[in-house]
């Protein structure tokens, strides 16, 4: 594909270096400071911004070109994909509950990381800087558009796809991703690379894309592998950008390290809590598995993070300070996640169950000292209730926390017996929150967290309670989009069509 | 001691590159997972365009390695004969 027919003139450091130098220039007719006006304002200090350089050297010419390659073999693979059935070819029709939730919460949360990177490539004033934030932007962009243009398929043929777009913007659980990345992007352009590039991009979208797009080509959605994986193409470099901001920071001035370690704790526990729906795609909805979320989090969270805070400590930067809450939390999340969907499962455009005995058996063999012991009891109990014509529903509302949004489902670090809550009163007003770290984001930055828009209280003050106007407005079709995968009319089109194509009735 | 590691996508693109990458690091080790390929290396693995030209038998740039590349961890650096991943330098 790339042959080369004459050596190139310049080598790839003396052609990046001549992008970088002729693209940036000292103005001579306006002041710098009212050209990069937010550069400034979060205390980082920059003496030399020509320090920053993109490890990868990648100029426009190559970008260009190696984004095309990645595009004519995404559209190859969805076009067989459409071609060939390929809606019919995944594992089961419960798998599909993976994808909405993909649909409804992450891919805008890519159109945000575009908007957030092209203003970042604006507001910097560091010419290697600009460059691959502006790259980042177009990358981001199209991995919104390929993901949406991929899932378009499945929206042919089954429920929950149809409103992403409003979903995105009014269902509770996806208010959790919209939330962190309208923190970031209402956030100065430092942070947002903290909160984006570092946090988001290196910590944790390997336990994302990785173990879940390697899951999708276990349950046959090569439409998924496809999209993921050249999303993910990008990704390395993305957080190698991450990687490179943060130690050019270090590097500047010893100053920054305490603003950049508070970044650190802060958007940690931030991309923490958004992951923490991975854990539940990973553990209950992939029909076939792959491996567990505490598999994936030992790989890409224990070894991986460990490896980069080990190496970043020459600068005198510590793990998170929620590191280790985090890691009490990974035995239990996903569980609590799902009983939480399942009870709520009204106000949710897409399917859960309750695990069979098979799931239970998998889930008590990677989960040897809590599944058993807390987790199985309930889905028991749970099953029981419905066997007897009652099943469980919780139509009461759930209680969020004003950071990131989730109901307060999870437990104390320390008793996965006794539900965390924590509140604070700030200026008279009372707020929630589901950890001790979620309070500090809150407590360092009241006035901002003040202002969040929550979707339970919404549903009160802006619809008057009224679940079912609330359903017209988050366009979620009731008794179709949600409720129980068992007796679904996904469930029932999928084993219909996929009889259909194996047989000649 | 940590892990640095590159995880490609498992195609007839990267099979020469695997193999490259497994003679230049005697000490790294390949997981072949569902539709990847993710190798792990102790604090340091080094990816030779030499080597991969010599396995797949035609004129390569390293920047290729873009297309088919799904992650990696450590620091890199790049130019036009080696890309490298290092921890704890």
């Amino acid at each position: 594909m790339d042959m080369k027919a004459t050596k190139k003139k310049l080598g790839m450091k003396e052609r990046y270096r001549a992008l970088t130098r002729d693209l940036g220039w000292e103005p001579s007719y306006q002041d710098k400071d009212a050209i990069f006006p937010y550069a400034s304002y979060e205390g980082i200090k920059v003496h030399d911004w020509d320090k920053w350089e993109d490890p990868f050297r990648l100029t426009m010419d190559a970008y260009w070109k190696y984004q095309a390659e990645k595009e004519r073999k995404f559209y190859a693979i969805i076009d067989a994909h459409a071609q060939n059935n390929g809606h019919l070819n995944i594992t089961d029709a419960r798998y599909l509950s993976a994808l909405k939730i993909f649909l409804q919460a992450i891919s805008p949360g890519e159109y945000a990381a575009h908007k957030g990177f092209a203003r970042a490539g604006r507001e910097f004033p560091g010419v290697g800087t600009q460059v691959a934030c502006q790259m980042q932007a177009i990358d981001e962009l199209r991995h919104a558009q390929t993901q949406i243009h991929a899932m378009s398929n499945y929206n042919r043929y089954y429920d929950g796809f149809h409103a992403f777009a409003d979903a995105r913007d009014r269902i509770w659980y996806t208010s959790v991703a919209r939330s962190f990345f309208d923190d970031a992007m209402s956030a100065g352009p430092f942070e947002f690379m903290i909160a984006i590039g570092f946090s988001f991009e290196y910590v944790l979208t390997n336990l994302l894309f990785v173990p879940f797009m390697s899951g999708a080509a276990y349950n046959g959605d090569m439409a998924t592998v496809t999209f993921g994986f050249s999303a993910q193409s990008d990704e390395a470099r993305h957080m190698t950008l991450g990687l490179e901001c943060i130690k050019f920071m270090l590097e500047q001035d010893p100053d920054n390290l305490p603003i950049v370690q508070a970044w650190i704790d802060k958007w940690f526990w931030r991309g923490f809590r958004v992951l923490g729906l991975v854990s539940t795609m990973m553990d209950y909805m992939l029909p076939k598995r792959v491996m567990s979320w505490r598999e994936a989090w030992d790989i890409y969270g224990v070894e991986n993070g460990g490896a980069l805070f080990k190496d970043l400590a020459r600068y005198g930067i510590r793990p998170p300070k929620g590191w280790d809450d985090a890691e009490k939390a990974i035995d239990h999340m996903s569980h609590q996640f799902m009983l939480g969907l399942y009870q709520w499962s009204f106000g949710t455009s897409f399917h859960s169950w309750i695990p069979s005995d098979e799931d239970m058996d998998w889930l008590s063999a990677k989960y040897p000292d809590t599944f058993d012991k807390y987790y199985r009891p309930r889905w028991a109990h749970i099953r029981k209730l419905k066997a007897a014509g009652t099943p469980f529903k919780n139509y009461g509302l759930a209680r969020l926390c004003q950071c990131c949004q989730l109901p307060s489902v999870f437990t104390e670090p320390d008793d996965p017996t006794l539900t965390c809550h924590r509140e604070t009163v700030y200026k008279g007003e009372k707020y929630q929150f589901c950890s001790d770290g979620c309070m500090d984001i809150f407590n360092n930055e009241p006035e901002k967290y003040i202002q969040s828009w929550l979707p339970m209280p919404a549903l009160f003050s802006e619809l008057g309670g009224d679940v079912g106007a609330w359903m017209n407005w988050v366009s979620l079709r009731d008794g179709v989009d949600n409720g129980d995968y068992d007796g679904s009319t996904d469930q029932q089109h999928f084993n219909e069509w996929r009889g259909l194509a194996t047989s000649n009735l | 001691m940590s892990t640095v590691f590159i995880a490609l996508q498992a195609n007839e693109d990267t099979r020469p590159i695997i193999d490259a990458i497994a003679l230049d690091n005697p000490a790294a080790v390949i997981n072949r997972q569902p539709a990847m390929v993710k190798i792990d290396a102790p604090d340091h693995l080094v990816i030779r365009r030499e080597t991969i030209e010599d396995q797949l038998g035609r004129a390569y740039d390293l920047q290729e390695l873009q297309i088919n590349l799904i992650t990696l961890s450590g620091n890199v650096d790049e130019d036009d004969d080696t890309l490298t991943l290092t921890w704890n330098s």
